[in-house]
């Protein structure tokens, strides 16, 4: 069965492909670029169930393929991609929401203009995504990371018109950049201590036993282990693109862009791609006796996940709300991937993927029926008027919320705080984490209350439910936010065995069992506790429709405003990053104008000078003296032809002078 | 003794009279007086036994030369300078001075050349057989030019003298810039 | 002969500069072309003169030279004198300082 292997290629090849043809479609074809589009994304997605089914064929599964790109003197650099249950997961999750996806921006983004530019450039994303997914070659991975991070780019400011658009996605791709310089000096790093970048190479990949026992004994600064230090560098690139504090800036405005964009990429896909990146390092990452780096991921993903629920509780815009939510679940990932290891992580970010990106192609549709309002305060009473967005609008944040037992994100955040309990370290994570589910809960409640319950705010143009093209793939991901749940629940966790290659047992006392049902009851409490708060707050608010101030503005005005502000983290960074990065322009701009410019300047002063020199030297010397002479040769010849009077008898004379003096010489000479 | 006497006596006659011819007011007293300059040199000429050369001098300057000397000062005629006007030109002494000068260049060389006291040799003579010899033997080929030569001076001549009949009669004009309005009027 | 070559020399000298001095002095062109005529006699006297006085008079080089320069004399006395005439057609003169068109 190599071969599956071997034409793992296609799989992102095939969008490729589309973006290369759909680029050079004509604005009016919209209909051959959808097609291209979503039959690329179908197709690549069928071979993606093709290599899953593949990838259960043995325990533990892992098959990879390679090839030389090209030869540098003595060393080659190959690349390569492999399939093993990490990758297959991905692959059916990332093609399966494309294609819903895709097909949703049919009904969603068929007033646009610009229409078929959006598919090209949404299968661009797909085929860089399923190269971040396959890759083999850490090199191959960050060609495709930064392909990814490109995508976004175009996609965020798909309305480039918009001057909020436009800085938006500028803001996204230098903020991810800052860590993709540490992805790239951590590639150089490991490259230059393992020899090779290909992670799986039959006993010689960088992840693989020996290259990471080498890394583990060496030690760099302050005594830190080379592979921690690799790992930190390589979860710096994660930290950008996945949100995580300190580099979260740039998510929020990333909602700029079209709602099916903010669905695809910064839901589901491309900000998973970060801790993707770390589950594919995992054994990097937990190299050695004391893998001090997943420590690290772990803080800094429980920081995150607190911070963001935070924010959002404070938020009236619609997608930012869902937006701040992300930031925080890409926190309980990487907190998921620190305390328990890559199938915690993972069943998370599937679990986030299906129920994430139903609430922002749910907010989509409100947007869409709600002729454009993104403000929460002015929608209200959808749930009469959009009834099936209603419905699974509500299957999607109880996901989130993590209601307990039928909604995935129950199963997963569940793993998720059992390994956090269990974590040796510290259990500052669990609280935390579990604070975070307090506050998910409490602020989803507030959000669904006020767009959902309450009277509508405009009577006037009432919203209308959106087209099917539209509810049904959010019925789809619905079905899908439920039982993908069932894959990991300690019951038969068939997830969780798939990636470690072990085989899954059905044990319906593991439910019971030890801490497990402690934590079942107490998530359960935290949940159901915020949901009463939250309703009480707002639930009845909604009801009694007089929001002009938020209740908690009201109550705790400075609380509120610090949340709503996002801590103010945005004018921390204007003030002191992007203040100096200005300094600096303006001073390379004073260098480049001033010095460089100035010298360029002087060296074509000089050279005019001595052309005007030259030229004064040849006006007044080469060119007077030249006619000086030329004046004498004609007052010469002037002279010489007033001698010739036209006589011949002085011509004689002058011979016959010339005669007697010759001969006298003459005589003189020789005497 | 005698030949030195014949010697002087003819050159002084020679002298004199080419003296004349080049000082003479009337054009014909110059042309006579040259002719018998020519035939003084001619006696020079047989003299130093050169007998072919002088009677050859005596026929061609003496008898074509002079002759044609004549007809062409009786064909311009109308040119004789009224008496009155200056025969030579205006700076006529700085002429003489330079001849003058050439004169005594020459005589400078003369006299300090070893010529001085250099005597003939006897028997020197010039048969016209020996001069027919070497005509036609080692001078042929400028025989032959001279007689080209001859050829051409002849029509030459001819063509440039010759009065031109076929061009209409042009008002007569003189281009001169000295001319003197006055002599402008042709008197034939 | 006792008369040495240096009196036939001097003689041939004496006629050349009177030659000279009458083309140069004189106004007519007629007298100018007379003292050519005598510049060129006493050019050829003094080849007779180094003839008779000099070595090889056998090989009779003086007499020749002088027949031919006798020759080329009257064809030049010739042409000059046709011109002389033609000028004078022309221009109603044979003063030689009136003919001076050629002036630059």
């Amino acid at each position: 069965m190599k071969y599956v292997v071997q034409y793992l290629w296609l799989i992102p090849a095939l969008p490729l492909l589309m973006a290369g043809l759909g680029a050079l479609l004509k604005r009016n074809q919209r209909r051959l670029a959808a097609s291209l589009a979503i039959g690329g994304v179908a197709v690549s997605w069928l071979l993606s169930c093709a290599a899953f089914f593949t990838s259960l064929s043995a325990h533990p599964f892992r098959q990879t393929w390679s090839f030389n790109w090209f030869d540098l003197a003595d060393t080659t650099v190959p690349l390569g991609w492999v399939l093993d249950p990490l990758t297959a997961i991905m692959l059916m999750m990332v093609g399966l929401l494309a294609l819903l996806i895709f097909i949703y921006s049919l009904g969603y983004m068929a007033h646009d203009w610009n229409f078929t530019r959006f598919f090209c450039f949404m299968s661009l994303f797909a085929a860089a995504m399923l190269g971040i997914v396959i890759a083999n070659s850490l090199l191959l991975l960050f060609i495709c990371w930064e392909l990814v991070g490109l995508s976004s780019y175009l996609l965020i400011g798909f309305w480039f018109e918009k001057p909020a658009a436009a800085a938006a996605a500028k803001k996204a791709f230098i903020t991810t950049r800052i860590g993709d310089i540490a992805l790239l000096l951590g590639m150089l790093w490991l490259y230059s201590q393992s020899g090779t970048l290909l992670f799986y190479d039959h006993g010689h990949g960088c992840l693989e036993q020996s290259s990471l026992a080498r890394l583990a004994a060496a030690t760099t600064i302050g005594g830190m282990a080379v592979s921690t230090a690799i790992a930190l560098l390589i979860f710096a690139g994660a930290v950008g693109k996945s949100g995580q504090v300190p580099l979260h800036v740039w998510l929020p405005d990333a909602m700029e862009g079209p709602t099916p964009v903010s669905a695809l990429i910064h839901a589901a896909t491309m900000v998973a791609a970060g801790v993707f990146l770390v589950a594919r390092t995992y054994p990097l990452m937990s190299a050695g006796p004391h893998p001090a780096a997943l420590q690290v991921i772990t803080w800094v993903g429980a920081i995150t996940a607190v911070f963001a629920a935070a924010i959002a509780v404070a938020q009236n815009d619609i997608k930012r709300i869902i937006a701040y939510s992300t930031i925080s679940q890409l926190g309980y990932m990487m907190m998921g991937l620190g305390v328990g290891g890559v199938a915690v992580g993972m069943f998370h970010l599937i679990t986030h993927a299906f129920f994430k990106s139903l609430l922002f192609l749910g907010a989509g549709s409100v947007i869409h029926g709600c002729h454009g309002e993104q403000d929460i305060r002015k929608m209200g009473g959808l749930r009469k008027l959009m009834p099936w967005t209603f419905a699974t609008y509500a299957v999607g944040m109880m996901a989130l919320c993590g209601v307990p037992l039928f909604f995935s994100g129950f199963w997963s955040k569940d793993e998720i705080l059992r390994a956090a309990w269990a974590w040796p370290v510290s259990t500052v994570p669990f609280c935390l984490g579990a604070a975070g589910a307090f506050l998910t809960a409490f602020y989803m409640t507030r959000h669904a209350s006020l767009v959902f319950l309450g009277k509508p705010a405009d009577a006037a143009s009432p919203a209308h439910e959106s087209p099917s093209v539209m509810t049904v793939p959010l019925a789809i991901l619905a079905v899908f936010a439920v039982l993908v749940g069932f894959l990991g629940t300690p019951a038969w966790p068939w997830f969780q065995a798939y990636l470690s290659g072990e085989s899954a047992a059905l044990s319906p006392s593991a439910l019971i069992g030890g801490p497990q049902l402690a934590l079942l009851l107490l998530s359960t409490a935290v949940v159901g506790g915020a949901f009463f708060l939250g309703w009480r707050i707002y639930g009845k608010a909604a009801l009694q429709s007089s929001r002009e101030i938020d209740p908690m503005q009201k109550s705790l005005p400075a609380l509120f405003g610090l949340l709503q502000n996002k801590f103010f983290i945005d004018e921390i960074y204007a003030a002191t990053v992007l203040r100096l990065n200005a300094a600096f322009a303006r001073f390379a701009d004073w260098m480049d104008r001033v010095i460089w410019g100035g010298a360029v300047n002087a060296l074509s002063a000089l050279t005019v000078l001595c052309s005007r020199l030259n030229r004064a030297f040849d006006d007044s010397g080469i060119n007077a003296g030249f006619d000086l002479g030329c004046e004498e040769l004609r007052g010469a010849g002037g002279f010489l032809s007033w001698m010739q009077n036209g006589r011949v008898q002085r011509y004689l004379r002058i011979a016959g002078m010339g005669l007697g003096l010759l001969l006298l010489a003459f005589i003189w000479g020789c005497a | 003794m005698p030949g030195e006497i014949a010697f002087y006596l003819i050159a002084l006659f020679t002298v004199a009279f080419a003296a004349a011819a080049m000082t003479l007011r009337r054009l014909v007293h110059c042309a006579l007086c040259a002719a018998a300059a020519f035939a003084g040199l001619a006696m020079i000429y047989l003299q130093l036994d050169a007998e072919f050369v002088g009677f050859a001098q005596l026929l061609v300057y003496v008898g074509a030369i002079a002759i044609l000397i004549v007809f062409a000062v009786l064909l311009t005629r109308g040119d004789e300078v009224a008496p009155g006007n200056k025969q030579s030109s205006p700076s006529w002494m700085a002429e003489v001075a330079v001849a003058v000068l050439v004169l005594a260049a020459m005589a400078i060389a003369i006299l300090r050349s070893p010529s001085l006291h250099r005597l003939a040799s006897p028997g020197a003579a010039a048969p016209v057989k020996r001069i027919g010899e070497e005509l036609m033997t080692r001078y042929i080929l400028p025989l032959e030019m001279v007689g080209v030569l001859l050829t051409g001076a002849l029509l030459g001549a001819v063509v440039i003298a010759m009065r031109d009949e076929s061009e209409p009669k042009q008002p007569e004009r003189v281009v001169s810039h000295l001319s003197d309005p006055k002599e402008e009027v042709v008197s034939r | 002969m006792s008369t040495p070559l240096s009196h036939y020399l001097i003689l041939s000298a004496l006629l050349f500069s009177i030659g000279f001095a009458g083309a140069v002095a004189r106004r007519s062109a007629i007298i100018v072309l007379i003292g050519i005529e005598l510049m060129l006699n006493a050019a050829n006297l003094n080849f007779i003169a180094f003839w008779r006085y000099g070595t090889h008079p056998e090989a009779l080089t003086g007499v020749m030279f002088v027949l031919f320069s006798i020759a080329i004399a009257a064809a030049e006395a010739a042409v000059g004198l046709a011109l002389v005439i033609a000028i004078y057609r022309q221009r109603k003169t044979a003063q030689v300082d009136r003919l001076d068109s050629l002036r630059g």
